[in-house]
């Protein structure tokens, strides 16, 4: 039997190993020390990404306060992942891709009519995988927030002007994330088909959280 | 002065007695303005209030009001929490804001767009021309941190727990608080990522011009950029003038200004087609 790629590196039991179909939500609750690997199993897939405190939903990551915190917009190797009252949730322990993004926010059907057109406001989106996902747990809209975008490139240049752009992922790149507090994981795995964060084809991601 | 005012009668003479005192940061009411644009009727003012350093304010503004900030000293820092007054749980989106708009620096024509892909405001006017839709307000932690204290009832209140009374007073609460804009401190994104503050002091008198699009409820807060490179609690008034203005017609320059924003208010009119 071949060693599994998508497991190097990582030390301690599996304690949940799961493929996320595409265009899927998926929501998964991971204690203080347990770290998850998200695997980008066929490369170029947006990873939409929020967390709450398990203990006290209401704190919950803010993408300005991990911004502020490291004085800079892209999440890499090292960064904390703070939440609305500045606490750490999460750290970035290990990224096969040099940042990730965190001022994109998450697709939605009433932003798509707005960047693409009203054609496009029947298509799955992330923000309709959120509320999914948190609604099973007496979340709702309120609780959506700006969002992490794993593995897509948002980068701002010098007039400011931004845009999602090619992916810097490929096939089998992994980020690893070690619990700093009990947190919930709701994800998107994007679905977004009108531009380039999913290569214009969203494709499985794979969760590995180990003890 | 204690036996004095354990009389009531007395204790009632000497709190009327500070009627009509004047301070540097108070609402005035009626709202009096004597810099009214040319064209704004006095009888249309609806809100006339300068905030204390570190102080919040919050009003529900109608559709077409325009509200406008001046930093009075040059050291003022709004941070502004938005939503639909009739609807909060939709609200202010910074990051629909930048993206939707293919740009992450806000200034004239720049629109504030909700998570329903509609616009709550637009930046009609743009006097300073530094502000910060990454940074974020500060919280109990970072004010903790940098003024050894930050709490509500000290002299250096952070940003969050300001945004939270605001909220709290029209039933909002701790889910309700989002990601928030600054006007008045800016930060730019250098080419590694890294965020540039721009936070003055500036010549004081600055102005910026909203115009609500929608029945909004505006949270203000007053209080250092979170990324305020200066140890001390660095803040000055910030006024705050509303007045009653126009619905945005089809024509206006600002609603037609690019296909995104187009429909950004092609929604807004639809939502009020009722």
């Amino acid at each position: 039997m071949s060693a599994d790629p998508h497991i190097a590196g990582l030390t301690g039991p599996i304690v949940h190993d799961e493929i996320v179909p595409a265009r899927a939500p998926w929501l998964h609750h991971i204690a203080a020390g347990q770290t998850l690997r998200i695997v980008d199993l066929e490369g170029n897939q947006a990873v939409d990404f929020l967390l709450y405190a398990t203990a006290d939903d209401a704190e919950r990551y803010s993408a300005q306060d991990t911004v502020a915190a490291q004085g800079n917009l892209f999440l890499r190797e090292g960064t904390v992942l703070r939440s609305n009252e500045g606490r750490a949730m999460m750290t970035i322990t290990a990224s096969a891709v040099d940042y990730h993004d965190t001022i994109g926010g998450a697709c939605s059907c009433e932003s798509n009519t707005l960047r693409y057109g009203h054609h496009t406001k029947s298509e799955h989106a992330c923000v309709e995988n959120f509320l999914e996902a948190n609604l099973l747990e007496g979340r709702g809209k309120r609780d959506i927030v700006s969002n992490i975008n794993f593995f897509m490139n948002v980068p701002v240049e010098a007039d400011g002007s931004l845009g999602i752009v090619d992916g810097i992922s490929a096939p089998g790149l992994t980020v690893d994330l070690r619990a700093e507090m009990d947190v919930t994981v709701v994800v998107s795995n994007c679905p977004q088909i009108n531009n380039p964060c999913n290569g214009f084809n969203p494709t499985p991601v794979r969760m590995i959280v180990t003890a | 002065m204690t036996a004095v005012l354990s009389d009531p009668s007395a204790a009632r003479a000497h709190a009327r007695s500070m009627a009509g005192t004047r301070v540097e940061s108070m609402p005035v009411l009626p709202p009096i303005a004597d810099d009214l644009p040319e064209g704004v009727a006095g009888a249309d003012l609806l809100w006339e209030e300068t905030i204390a350093p570190g102080g919040y304010a919050t009003r529900r503004l109608a559709r077409g009001t325009r509200l406008r900030l001046i930093d009075l000293k040059g050291d003022a820092c709004a941070g502004l929490q938005l939503f639909n007054a009739e609807m909060p749980t939709e609200r202010l989106n910074v990051a629909d804001t930048v993206k939707v708009q293919w740009n992450g620096y806000l200034g004239a024509g720049k629109l504030l767009l909700s998570d329903m892909g509609r616009v709550l405001m637009s930046i009609v006017e743009d006097g300073a021309g530094t502000h910060d839709a990454f940074c974020g307000t500060s919280n109990a932690a970072t004010n903790a941190a940098k003024y050894g204290e930050g709490a509500n009832y000290s002299p250096c209140p952070n940003g969050r727990e300001r945004f939270l009374l605001g909220a709290a007073k029209h039933g909002l609460g701790r889910r309700d608080v989002h990601p928030c804009i600054n006007l008045f401190k800016g930060a730019t994104i250098a080419e590694d990522g890294s965020i540039v503050p721009d936070v003055g002091p500036f010549d004081g008198g600055r102005s910026v011009l909203l115009r609500a699009e929608m029945d909004v409820i505006v949270v203000i807060a007053n209080v250092p950029h979170v990324l305020d490179p200066r140890p001390a609690y660095s803040v000055t008034p910030l006024r705050v003038t509303a007045w009653r203005g126009e619905v945005t017609p089809e024509t206006d320059p600002i609603r037609n200004a690019t296909p995104e924003g187009q429909r950004a208010f092609l929604n807004v009119e639809d939502y009020f087609r009722r």
